[in-house]
């Protein structure tokens, strides 16, 4: 197995590509910590998760507020004392043509989708640090690179976690801890079957592999960043897209 | 025995010799005490106190006696 008895937290792990990692990442041997803001939603995923064995565990709070971060991950270090890999997945969408986004939209949409990362790299680095050992994967999106109308707010986002997956990644290479991204495409989550139907087909006719992307195939990515397989691989950005953006 | 635990912290993770981990000595007053060597500054104190500070008392850590003083918030008896 590749991540065998590797702690990992990944937030935003209740559902679509975060909970595809966590299913991939316990099948691979890791303890994996599930983050989640709603409690209940959390608890039920990890119950779900501990029918075969108990490797998920229950980290609840809400990545965009730094008191909680800071909290909860004093609370997981009283627990296991040592970190290998962060996943930071958790984030929103919420889309709006730019004369009509409100501050509350910006804020919220920042607040999680990067400055979450942010405050969770932040501590998870400084465990990671004590081993010299770790591995930091940003979800990001193909829309940071692309752009896309109506997610000026979203595609800002998710760019500035290339931009901090590269200075981390720099930051902190000397202590053998990674940090790269993947930009997912066109992946089959309840985010993108929330959108209407002809543009849902645009999206796919857009694909060069014709088809919407699976989670899994995301988490597979992940994986291979998380694990020995990349540890010569730090900084990168990696597109699972099907060929959306080559 | 705290007191010199967190001295031994200060001589590995910034490389300076002990009798310069005085109370007075003050973060970037010497070369050795840069921010790279602040952070395996902290990443000691937090192994060898157990415990994990705030990033706030890790901007406030700015001499040996503030970092003694800081410790204590976290029921290190000096």
């Amino acid at each position: 197995m590749l991540l065998s008895e590797q702690v990992a937290i990944i937030t935003g792990a209740t559902r679509g590509i975060g909970l595809s990692i966590a299913k991939l990442f316990i099948a691979q041997g890791a303890i994996v910590y599930i983050n989640g803001r709603d409690e209940k939603k959390v608890l039920t995923i990890v119950e779900q998760l501990n029918k075969e064995n108990e490797r998920a565990k229950p980290l609840i709070f809400d990545v965009s507020d730094e008191r909680c971060v800071k909290e909860a991950f004093q609370q997981f270090y009283k627990q296991t004392k040592k970190l290998d890999i962060l996943v930071n997945n958790a984030g929103v969408l919420d889309d709006a043509l730019i004369g009509m986004v409100k501050k509350d939209q910006i804020e919220r949409t920042f607040a999680i989708n990067t400055f979450g990362a942010l405050y969770t790299s932040q501590y998870a680095i400084r465990l990671m640090s004590r081993k010299k050992s770790g591995a930091i994967i940003n979800i990001s999106s193909i829309i940071a690179n692309t752009g896309n109308s109506g997610q000026a707010v979203y595609s800002g986002s998710k760019a500035a976690l290339i931009g901090i997956t590269k200075s981390l990644a720099k930051e902190v290479a000397h202590l053998n801890i990674r940090v790269n991204a993947v930009t997912p495409g066109f992946i089959d989550t309840d985010m993108a079957r929330s959108i209407p139907e002809t543009m849902f087909q645009e999206r796919v006719d857009s694909i060069k592999m014709k088809r919407i992307g699976h989670p899994d195939e995301v988490a597979g990515c992940v994986l291979f960043l998380a694990s020995a397989l990349s540890s010569y691989v730090t900084g990168q950005i990696i597109g699972v897209d099907g060929g959306m953006l080559i | 025995m705290s007191n010199q635990i967190m001295i031994k912290c200060f001589v590995d993770a910034l490389g300076i010799p002990q009798e310069t981990v005085e109370d007075y000595l003050e973060y970037n007053s010497i070369p050795q005490w840069d921010s790279v060597a602040h952070m395996q500054l902290v990443a000691a104190l937090e192994e060898a106190f157990d415990i994990m500070l705030d990033t706030d008392d890790i901007i406030d850590m700015s001499s040996v006696a503030k970092a003694r003083q800081i410790l204590t918030k976290y029921d290190v008896a000096f």
